[in-house]
């Protein structure tokens, strides 16, 4: 996929005013709310005009200053943070809705493969009035990816659940439009969402453009400003349970979770700001988890020190200040151990 | 009690007739102009917006003159429109189609406007990702979402085009068997010295037509409510 997009567009109080071309199929865009970021989606889908500039979709031009294609024709499809399906149809006439509409050969997505991978076979005669939050934007999203999009836009498309259903969603977004290869531009004011979503990221505020960047580099930017700091990912599974304590498999170790799930996958984030690096094995520590690590790097972030620690093949991102790093001798190579509680991990879902 | 005389049965017959045609040639218009008025900013919509309106307020008879001005002979549209393609619609019963459907207007504008007013616009912007044209999106969501408010509107013109007088006397006039509706046959009749029998069958006719109209009206927004 590739994208560009050049344009200007003024309101009564804000000015949106955009150069940007993007090549990566997972691009994400970050922006608190108010900064353009929805306004930037109407104009690629179509709903509304820019007042000049020019926008391209993988050579093709979508809008410039002698015309604008009509949404319809433009097949990029749109996710809202509502699921805004249609009351009048069931869920079956609302999936088929852009299905029917797509032409037979731009369709790249069975009707039947969608239902399945979506997991929306027992809601199919099931009026959309009767669905809860989580379905219908399963229904939302499964209707937009049935027209075979050529892009698909997500504005805030998980801001209206709550956060069990959140990551559900999110695997179910992953696990579809990895399926069916449709590239995306995904926008929030999460940055959670965004690691855990894209792989390039276009920061947007005050209606400009201020950077693109990997999301990785976007998320530690941000670590020394953000309250939370750095928030680490991790995917863990098959968990042991020791005295109500789970014990998973990680980096060639085990990671001891309070609040663990015996659900064979789970999720879950863990703050830079909740690592303790130590220079000498201490012994005994009432942390439940004391890992050997390797410095891998380090790097500046608002007054803080980030360290990049490696324990096996897996990496951790923990958070001091410069004064702790002097006296820790943090550089590239140094072995140190983190202490961790057992209840600092977060599960997500 | 007063038997209906064929007479009768053909005021009835031609007042059924003019209300549903005026209601049904109505209907794809008060349906564009709600949606300019309830979907689309443009210059001149509180003009549009007036004329609209104004038969609303104006009494019928005056609008019976204007559409005679206009349609007759010597009018703008009878001279240069009507005249040429050889159609003449003064005193036939398409006048009264035509008077009927402009009186009514305002009201299924109206009535199909608050049914518009409910439509999420951005499910409308939904339908147009989808592929669907801005034609296909009236008809397959905004069209079935407004459906109350078109029945209503539907249901209150055709139950104002029975009544129609005033604007059906002018343009249309009072022929037995053409342009004769209930009301100007009741007109008729109550006027006339033995002529009060006939006027008060009539009458009772009107009233059981209103009644099956409401409760149509009733079933058809019943059976909405049941569906939803």
């Amino acid at each position: 996929m590739e994208l560009h997009v050049a344009v200007k567009k003024r309101f009564k109080a804000f000015e949106l005013d955009v150069e940007f071309t993007v090549t990566n199929d997972r691009v994400g865009v970050f922006g608190a709310s108010g900064s353009g970021k929805s306004t930037l989606v109407s104009l690629i889908a179509g709903l509304d005009s820019p007042d000049s500039g020019v926008i391209r979709l993988d050579g093709e031009t979508l809008h410039d200053g002698r015309g604008s294609m009509p949404p319809e024709q433009r097949r990029i499809g749109i996710i809202f943070q509502q699921s805004h399906l249609f009351p009048h149809l069931n869920v079956r006439h609302n999936l088929q809705y852009g299905y029917k509409r797509c032409a037979a050969e731009n369709r790249r997505i069975d009707f039947d493969s969608l239902v399945e991978v979506m997991g929306l076979g027992n809601l199919l005669e099931r009026g959309v009035n009767r669905l809860s939050g989580g379905e219908k934007q399963r229904v939302a999203i499964g209707r937009a990816l049935l027209s075979s999009p050529r892009l698909l836009l997500m504005d805030e498309p998980l801001s209206a659940l709550d956060d069990t259903l959140r990551f559900q969603i999110i695997s179910y977004l992953k696990t579809a439009c990895a399926t069916f290869g449709i590239p995306y531009l995904f926008i929030s004011h999460s940055l959670l969402e965004m690691r855990l979503m894209t792989d390039q990221v276009l920061d947007v505020s005050f209606g400009r453009v201020q950077g693109y960047t990997s999301v990785e580099a976007l998320a530690r930017s941000r670590m020394g400003h953000s309250p939370v700091g750095y928030i680490n990912v991790l995917t863990l599974g098959a968990p042991r349970r020791i005295n109500g304590i789970c014990a998973y498999a990680w980096g060639g170790t085990e990671l001891f979770i309070s609040g663990g799930s015996d659900q064979p996958k789970a999720l879950f984030e863990l703050s830079s700001k909740d690592i303790i690096l130590i220079g000498l094995h201490p012994g005994a520590i009432s942390a439940r988890n004391l890992l050997e690590c390797t410095v891998m790097g380090t790097f500046q972030a608002g007054g803080k020190v980030g360290v990049e620690l490696a324990c096996g093949s897996e990496r951790l991102i923990a958070e001091i200040v410069p004064e702790a790093a002097r006296e820790l001798e943090v550089t590239v190579g140094s072995r140190l151990f983190a202490a961790i509680k057992a209840s600092a991990f977060r599960r997500l879902g | 009690m007063t038997t209906l005389d064929p007479a009768e049965y053909a005021a009835i017959g031609l007042s059924l007739k003019v209300a549903a045609t005026a209601t049904l040639l109505s209907l794809p218009f008060a349906f564009a102009v709600a949606y300019l008025m309830t979907f689309r900013q443009f210059r001149g919509r509180f003009v549009l917006d007036v004329i609209v309106n104004l038969p609303l307020t104006l009494p019928p008879v005056v609008i019976g003159y204007l559409l005679l001005v206009l349609l007759g002979r010597q009018g703008f549209i009878g001279r240069h429109i009507l005249q040429p393609l050889g159609i003449s619609l003064i005193f036939t019963w398409k006048a009264a189609v035509i008077a009927t459907a402009v009186v009514g207007f305002p009201l299924m504008v109206r009535s199909i406007r608050i049914g518009m007013e409910s439509v999420d616009q951005r499910l409308v912007q939904a339908a147009r990702t989808l592929g669907a044209s801005w034609f296909d999106t009236m008809l397959t969501v905004v069209a079935p979402l407004s459906l109350r408010g078109v029945i209503a509107g539907s249901a209150l013109m055709f139950a104002r085009g029975l009544g129609e007088f005033g604007a059906t006397i002018i343009v249309a006039g009072n022929i037995p068997g053409v342009t004769r509706t209930i009301p100007l046959a009741i007109y008729d009749y109550a006027a006339s010295p033995d002529g009060d029998g006939m006027a008060r069958v009539l009458c009772l006719v009107s009233v059981i037509i209103s009644v099956v109209i409401l409760l149509l009206h009733e079933y058809l927004s019943r059976r909405m409510d049941r569906s939803e």
